[in-house]
């Protein structure tokens, strides 16, 4: 069981920065994702795309903002629990809650705070047929052990990075590899389309495009995928295959969370936001891109602020007794679990004669 | 400047006759979402940035509409339910040349 103060579920930028306000009030905290980096969708979806809008940073890009964010928590430790989704919420008799991913790993905390953005990502499934009965049959949307393709007939579909990466990696491990894509061009890194041109070239990968898998075929596991191809030589067929694995990117879904009796508005987590962000069960609080109230904008500074006074409320929460003023930074630096210590430079009291 | 009319069809299969605004920089997505035409948190989940297909259309009516981005091309190219007149309502802006405009909302991914 990992125990912390705050358990944090989502590792965008709004949870990555209650860290930090946690921190300043000597608070741990530790944090679930589904994806297997930190970010959220700031590494995800859009890691080279500048931001305008943080205060501060005139630009700002995205992957950037998730490193600095990284780097200013660093003293306060935190833990994470990284490509596991939250699955299910228990409370327990003395007011804390064990949370439970997917995987099985159990988390306590006397705080939650939901930093989910718009929910986990989940790989996008292309709408096949039996798609479900050859699910881990032949089927996987995730590459987990590359050596499970070990001398199999592979095929892949998709347009872009994961889709060459895996092609070119799964060219030296598979006896075939197959990549077919709906149209001819690729979006992803020059090196990557580049060196898939060349195995092409060489034989090592199938290139079938543009072209889509419209059925797939077997009966207890997956024997084969119908292909259909457009274009001038418009055909379908069918090809022997052990694995298929769809590429298509992921897509946030709310999922498990949508189903822990907190009251859900408009696909988010509805909040007091006239005080502390918390939710309707008295200790669970939701922050960022996940929550919703009257004129809620879905910022990544709003998000700051609302993880900061949600760290305020889950301290009162934690120590009912504890009187505590707010203390600026400049005036009390910052103190890290690690032993680090920064703060302003004193300034020099000396007479000019 | 104007609003223009447009005619939108959600993902129920109701028509609606809604007025857009041409000198707020907005695109189709943010028509729809403005208008709550689909529930939040089903459209315009990239934020707009053509990466990703929810909030696909079909183009109904016969206008000249501004040519598909790179971006575009290859969300729709891994989109779901894509036809011949799918476009990302995201990358339609909203201009006085697309008054009469028809579109229907691609439904949305499972």
């Amino acid at each position: 069981m990992i125990k912390t103060d705050i358990l944090i579920i989502g590792a965008g930028p709004t949870g990555l920065f209650a860290v930090f306000e946690a921190g300043l009030l000597k608070l741990k905290c530790h944090l679930i994702d589904a994806l297997p980096q930190a970010g959220g969708q700031c590494s995800e979806i859009y890691p080279k795309k500048p931001i305008y809008d943080i205060p501060g940073f005139p630009d700002i890009l995205a992957g950037e903002l998730v490193d600095n964010l990284m780097e200013q928590i660093k003293p306060f430790q935190p833990g994470f629990t990284l490509g596991e989704r939250a699955e299910t919420i228990e409370k327990l008799e003395d007011d804390t809650f064990v949370v439970t991913t997917n995987k099985g790993t159990k988390h306590q905390a006397p705080i939650v705070a939901i930093a989910g953005g718009l929910g986990s990502f989940e790989p996008r499934k292309p709408l096949l047929e039996d798609l479900s009965k050859f699910e881990d049959k032949g089927i996987a949307y995730i590459i987990k052990d590359p050596e499970v393709y070990r001398n199999k007939s592979v095929v892949i579909a998709g347009g872009g990075d994961s889709a060459l990466d895996w092609s070119i990696f799964l060219a030296d491990v598979a006896s075939e590899v197959t990549l077919v894509h709906r149209r001819n061009e690729f979006r992803g890194a020059l090196d990557s389309v580049e060196k898939v041109q060349e195995l092409k070239n060489q034989g090592k990968i199938n290139l079938i495009t543009p072209a889509e898998i419209v059925g797939l075929q077997g009966e207890d596991n997956l024997q084969a995928v119908v292909i259909k191809k457009a274009g001038d030589h418009e055909k379908e067929f069918t090809l022997a295959v052990d694995n298929f694995i769809p590429l298509f990117g992921l897509s946030p879904k709310l999922g498990p969370i949508g189903d822990w009796g907190l009251e859900i508005e408009k696909n988010a987590i509805r909040v007091d936001n006239s005080l502390d962000y918390q939710t309707n069960i008295p200790g669970i609080y939701a922050i960022g891109d996940v929550n919703t109230y009257p004129g809620k904008l879905k910022l990544i500074l709003c998000g700051f602020h609302e993880a900061t006074l949600m760290c305020q409320s889950a301290y009162q929460r934690i120590f009912p007794d504890k009187k505590y003023v707010m203390k600026y930074t400049t005036v009390g630096g910052v103190t890290g679990f690690d032993g680090s210590k920064k703060e302003a430079p004193k300034a020099v009291v000396k007479a000019i004669e | 400047m104007s609003d223009i009319k447009i005619k939108i069809t959600d993902r129920e299969g109701v028509s609606h006759e809604i007025d857009a605004p041409t000198d707020m920089n907005m695109n189709l997505m943010e028509v729809v979402r403005s208008y709550e035409l689909a529930p939040e948190g089903t459209i315009g989940i990239c934020g707009g940035m053509a990466m990703c297909a929810s909030c696909q259309c079909y183009i109904k009516s016969e206008h000249e509409l501004p040519e598909k981005s790179d971006d575009e091309e290859a969300m729709l190219a891994e989109a779901f339910y894509v036809k011949d007149n799918s476009r990302l309502g995201c990358q339609i802006h909203m201009s006085e040349d697309l008054d009469g405009l028809e579109v229907a909302l691609a439904p949305a991914e499972p």
